[in-house]
């Protein structure tokens, strides 16, 4: 958690609307909250400390080049990423420029995160309205991280936020992301079950541009990748948006779940190719996952990882800290 | 991105087949593409070790490094373990000998819990089984709406009590509400839960305990990572599933998560689902996960929608012609149109021995139905002998044919080219041959 929430948003003038952050609206404590907050918490700092030990890279034998493998293919860094890395490790190693365990496991950490895409790049806000769209395969927890981004776009950035229901399809979409939208204190736009989902986010612009609000965020129906006509409809969507304002969609993000294999890469292209992202959130780290998928898909998509989701709460979406992730990578 | 691990093989071991025999370190490069192609199926590192010094063994052993076609016998082996390994015949729900049927559904978030539930009482109805749901996921927004919703779509009655009361004390009435009014089973749903969240856990053996399940089902999504196995085992030890619900099998994820699941837990794959509609739920066949692993084809389930469209007399005639390589571009014209009824092209060419790479190319020129109404135009503009008997498509004809469905000539070559391939394949899979794998298109 190296990143503050402004360090990840690139926020442009100050908005008319809100001048300061409304910093005093805590986060609802809903059942469980602070007890799942406390052990992301612990599992991150765990992460740090159990990292493949320092002895390992003092002796870089067979095995320990292979305990390094082993290591990020279990993170689902997939075989063709962790190749790349660890072999461009043994060529520096073997050109005699680390020197010691720690300079070796240091060097690693660093090729991780640069390979993930590293952390400098930002979710662009600058336009009025900024309409964010947010996509991915069904059950990777958009509605969820949609909730937590509206929360933290007002509470932390001051911005107010209108959030579009275009989840048309899956049965009570559109209630799951009304209750979200009550918690996080931002207002809703909502199509009708069955309706158009294109409809729904043209709304939730004209719905911005004269109420004078900063950012729309829009929830997306759930879909497999290969479903061309879901994916066509995603595309559509997309133009849409682009026709009622211009420069629309100004970010569009895929939520990929850290339990994904490497099935995550095809998914990545299939919807880069529909609406053409601009970043990652990778969701559910709170569990045993490392979501190593997210570096495969940064480095051979060059699609930089954004935000991270580790829990249920209203709180449990960070900005993306590559360091850290790639440091946890390699622990146990 | 690899592709299908028979090709990989193929090409591994292609010199070998000039020289007709082959020699250890052959055996060891062919382990190498195996252990990539698993590892990009998202098989566990350590099941794909274990499995490939198993399947090294046997390819090492008597007869296979002189055989004939060596190349052929390592992807028959491959096959054969995996199929193995995938778990023999695949087994039934147990049912209770009076009383409903408790059926407990648990898994992470986002597996498709829910929409399982409703699957399953569809499918279960289609058995003439009465199936009523229990809404237990008090945590997820509006969860209880969704499963009302797909309940009632499924026309499964569903029982809930809201947010506010424990999961436990609701699905103990909801059981008493299924024995009054005579339901065969109840269907749990919960929430989805972290398996190392201890009070969520507990939380469901709280629920087992109370309820009693005949059958506890895992719902985990068929595009899970390395990490299924750390899942699988925590859910084993806290609820001790019986067996495994995968979901998400439409998409291109080749599974390995179910055979790293099945190699670690011991716990079998039950159902599968393979599509966003409520009928999409299928009983799992181990031996056809190999397939799909391997890309080697799927005759049976093919046979088998076609038995599920029509009767079963056109069904056994199906099965003898394609026995008898007398499946005709008729035949193959009704079987598509059944096949768009029954969903996604690429699940149904998938299942077609030989179109893997069909549907490869499909989805690469993004293709979709519009390119299915083409191949039945370019069919509907054959005459009946032509659809019988393809050899007499000569280039005057093929002319025509383009013409007539406003395609080209070489639209139509592919088709009778693709066509013939198809039905030796298919005749040979079903007589349980191995193809070889030259025929498939493999170089």
């Amino acid at each position: 958690m190296a990143r503050s929430w402004r360090d990840a948003f690139e926020l442009g003038e100050p908005a008319g609307s809100e001048a300061a952050p409304r910093d005093s609206a805590e986060p609802e404590a809903g059942p469980g909250l602070f007890r799942r907050l406390r052990q992301s918490l612990s599992k991150s700092r765990e992460a740090l400390q159990a990292e493949l030990g320092a002895s390992l890279f003092e002796q870089l034998d067979d095995e320990a080049w292979e305990r390094m493998e082993e290591a990020l293919i279990l993170a689902d860094v997939g075989a063709r990423a962790t190749a790349d890395v660890v072999g461009r490790l043994e060529t520096e190693v073997e050109g005699g420029t680390l020197s010691g365990g720690d300079a070796v496991r240091d060097r690693l950490v660093e090729l991780l995160a640069e390979a993930a895409g590293g952390d400098a790049e930002r979710i662009d806000l600058q336009a009025r309205p900024a309409v964010i769209m947010v996509v991915g395969v069904n059950g990777t927890g958009k509605t969820t991280t949609i909730g937590k981004l509206a929360w933290h776009v007002r509470n932390e950035l001051g911005r107010s936020v209108i959030v579009a229901a275009a989840d048309t399809y899956r049965a009570a979409a559109i209630e799951q992301l009304e209750q979200w939208s009550e918690r996080a204190g931002v207002e809703i736009v909502r199509g009708s079950p069955g309706g158009d989902p294109g409809a729904v986010v043209f709304d939730a612009i004209a719905a911005a541009e004269s109420r004078g609000i900063d950012v729309v965020i829009a929830d997306t129906a759930g879909r497999l990748h290969t479903h061309s006509n879901l994916m066509a409809e995603l595309a559509k969507v997309r133009r849409v948006a682009a026709k009622r304002l211009e420069g629309a969609p100004h970010e569009s993000l895929i939520v990929i779940d850290a339990t994904t294999g490497q099935n995550g890469l095809r998914q990545a292209r299939a919807f880069t190719e529909a609406v053409d992202l601009t970043g990652v959130v990778l969701t559910k780290l709170d569990g045993t996952a490392k979501g190593g998928i997210a570096l495969a898909i940064a480095s051979e998509l060059e699609l930089p990882v954004k935000l991270i989701g580790v829990g249920e709460g209203l709180e449990d979406l960070r900005p993306f800290d590559a360091r850290e992730f790639a440091a946890a990578l390699l622990a146990d | 991105m690899f592709d299908q691990l028979s090709d990989r093989l193929q090409e591994t071991l292609s010199g070998v087949r000039s020289r007709g025999k082959l020699t250890e370190a052959d055996v060891d490069r062919a382990m190498r593409e195996i252990r990539l192609a698993l590892l990009e199926a998202d098989v566990n590192f350590k099941v794909v070790k274990a499995f490939t010094a198993q399947v090294r063994e046997r390819c090492l052993g008597a007869g296979v490094l002189d055989s004939l076609n060596p190349g052929q016998q390592v992807v028959k082996i491959v096959n054969e373990e995996l199929a193995e390994l995938m778990g023999g015949a695949s087994r039934d729900l147990a049912f209770a000998g009076s009383g409903p049927t408790v059926i407990l559904m648990a898994g992470l978030q986002g597996s498709g819990k829910t929409t399982a539930c409703a699957k399953l009482a569809k499918l279960l109805a289609g058995q003439g089984k009465s199936a009523a749901l229990v809404a237990c996921d008090t945590q997820r927004p509006a969860a209880v709406d969704q499963l009302v919703t797909v309940g009632r779509q499924a026309g499964a009655k569903v029982y809930e009590q809201g947010t506010e009361r424990d999961p436990t004390e609701i699905a103990d009435w909801a059981l008493g509400q299924a024995k009054a009014a005579g339901d065969d089973v109840l269907i749990v749903d919960t929430a989805g839960r972290l398996h190392i969240d201890e009070e969520l856990m507990d939380e469901l053996a709280q629920i087992r305990k109370r309820t009693k399940p005949h059958d506890i089902l895992l719902v985990l999504d068929a595009m899970t990572g390395q990490d299924a196995v750390n899942v699988a085992e925590a859910f084993a030890e806290r609820v001790d599933f019986d067996g495994v619900l995968l979901t998400k099998l439409d998409g291109d994820a080749r599974g390995g998560a179910a055979l790293s699941v099945k190699a670690v837990t011991g716990k079998p794959i039950l159902y599968a689902s393979l599509g966003e509609k409520l009928d999409e739920l299928e009983r799992f066949h181990p031996e056809r996960m190999a397939g799909r692993i391997l890309g080697m084809g799927d005759v049976m389930s093919l046979i088998e929608k076609a038995e599920q469209v029509s009767d079963k007399q056109q069904a056994e005639d199906l099965e003898r012609k394609i026995r008898r390589q007398e499946f005709t571009l008729e035949d193959f014209l009704q079987q598509m149109r059944q096949v768009r009824r029954m969903g996604p092209l690429g699940n149904v060419l998938g299942m077609m021995p030989g179109m893997g790479k069909a549907v490869k190319q499909i989805r690469q020129a993004d293709l979709d139905d519009r390119e299915l109404d083409r191949l039945e135009a370019i069919i509907l503009s054959m005459t009946p002998a032509e659809r019988a008997r393809p050899q007499l498509i000569d280039g005057s004809r093929r002319k025509r044919i383009a013409r007539g469905s406003g395609t080209t000539v070489q639209a139509v070559n592919q088709l009778v080219k693709q066509f013939g391939q198809m039905r030796k394949l298919m005749a040979q899979l079903a007589k349980g041959k191995m193809p070889d794998p030259q025929q498939l298109g493999l170089r």
